[in-house]
């Protein structure tokens, strides 16, 4: 049995500033990631990210990863276990994971659960096909390995990141014949829209997918305008050839652990699923189980940076440590998640959380 | 199916390893993954359902989904979309659950 101070669990944005944090105040942390390298879904993120400095504002998604991954493996304090997967949390407080075909067990005094979230899926015919991928998926595919998805792209939701991958999309030398967007106006950044309409892509609000052409792949795919009420308009399908459908239609925090720790859930669909009731310290209903980033609920990277930041912080402080800058500190992270979540931007984020605080 | 030029990034492929795909034989990049490769190869079908045996591909690319699983060197359900690719490989498509041998 290995005994450590704090476990984290995941090893993106979230997980990377939690564990540097933590190790900042002179913890001991092992920080557990089931792929073979840190940095999360931020690996694929080649665009220039908004907010304020501290925020890393016009840095690459890319870049950050890279940054925070050097730094956390040059760091002491903290003990990296990668292509490590987290199978469970018991009643004894016990961590099992599984590495290389050998099961670990691991008694932290800590958890931080930062295991971020997956994408959503559609219903409608066809959806199983090959050629229907996460918007994510795309992205991964394009950024990370340099490969193409397909040859014509029809995009599912006009959030920022089926409008963001779109562009991705383009730059890749990929066609894509629209973006459909089932409410009345689009998600996005109105300058990363813009980007798009300006290269030429359609951006059809009100519009749904009907179903996916192809027997046996993605052939084509018909769309159809929206009523009021959200229901098809007859008359008004239309039939595009892609062999591509990307679905951009959210996210949905990974929250298995949390449910297994026996953390209480509740389900709030401003944040994407069901998520974990926590204080204003990130702590869940089981004391000593932290959360942040996506698991606690869907935002964006800025956002888990600094909930990690946050929960490294107060998981290291209940363990004794500190440092003389550590209430400025904590201060200074509360004042600029507030500062991203404020204004009309972040305002399905504030409802969001005000359904889910202990 | 690769990207020939990119404005912001520079794609450095590994060596180029062989594998064979359903006894076909393919070329890929050391280090990326097995759906990757079979990706830049045209290949989007990766197993058949269990019950009505339509085709599936990849969803997630992160190791989610479970959707893109195969049977790599006789080993059923590995999610291709997680799995490096190495010199030699044997990848099949798989048909229905899948069973250890």
């Amino acid at each position: 049995m290995r005994q450590i101070e704090i476990a984290i669990v995941g090893g993106g944005p979230a997980g990377l500033a939690a564990a540097l944090n933590a190790s900042k105040l002179g913890a001991r942390v092992i920080l557990i990631d089931r792929n073979d390298y840190l940095g999360g879904q931020l690996i694929k993120q080649t665009h220039r990210f908004f907010g304020s400095k501290q925020q890393r504002a016009s840095e690459r998604g890319i870049d950050i990863a890279l940054e925070l991954a050097r730094e956390v493996m040059s760091n002491e304090h903290i003990e990296v276990l990668t292509k490590a997967t987290a199978l469970g949390y018991y009643e004894d407080g016990v961590l099992l994971v599984e590495q290389a075909g050998k099961i670990i067990a691991i008694k932290p005094e800590r958890v931080i659960i930062a295991t971020g979230g997956a994408e959503k899926t559609l219903l409608f015919p066809n959806n199983d096909l090959p050629g229907v991928y996460g918007a994510g998926a795309v992205q991964t595919l394009v950024n990370v390995y340099g490969v193409k998805p397909g040859q014509r792209v029809l995009m599912v939701g006009a959030g920022n990141i089926g409008v963001i991958v779109s562009y991705q999309l383009l730059q890749a030398g990929v066609e894509v014949a629209a973006i459909i967007e089932a409410a009345p106006r689009i998600g996005a950044y109105w300058v990363h829209a813009a980007k798009v309409v300006r290269a030429g892509v359609p951006i059809y609000t009100r519009h749904t997918i009907l179903r996916a052409i192809g027997e046996r792949e993605v052939k084509g795919a018909v769309i159809a305008q929206l009523d009021e009420n959200w229901q098809p308009i007859p008359g008004t399908e239309r039939e595009l050839a892609v062999d591509v459908i990307c679905l951009s239609v959210g996210l949905t925090p990974l929250t298995e652990l949390l449910w297994q720790a026996g953390c209480q859930m509740t389900f709030v669909p401003e944040l994407g699923g069901n998520v974990p009731l926590r204080n204003e310290q990130l702590e869940t209903s089981v004391p000593g189980i932290y959360v942040a980033g996506d698991v606690g609920g869907i935002e964006e990277a800025s956002a888990a940076m600094m909930e990690g930041a946050l929960a490294g912080l107060n998981a290291a402080a209940s363990l004794g440590y500190t440092c003389d800058t550590l209430i400025d500190d904590r201060q200074n992270v509360l004042q600029q998640l507030a500062g991203l979540r404020s204004g009309p931007v972040g305002e399905k984020i504030r409802k969001g959380l005000a359904q889910c605080s202990l | 199916m690769r990207i020939e030029k990119h404005p912001i990034l520079e794609f450095k492929p590994g060596k180029i390893v062989r594998f064979t795909f359903d006894g076909r034989e393919l070329k890929g990049y050391e280090g990326e993954t097995i759906a990757a490769a079979l990706h830049a190869a045209g290949i989007r079908t990766m197993r058949e359902s269990g019950h009505l045996h339509r085709p599936r591909g990849l969803f997630c690319n992160i190791g989610n989904c479970s959707s893109c699983l195969m049977i790599v060197d006789g080993e059923p359900n590995v999610r291709v979309c997680v799995e490096r690719l190495r010199e030699g490989m044997k990848v099949e498509t798989q048909k229905g659950k899948g069973e250890l041998k």
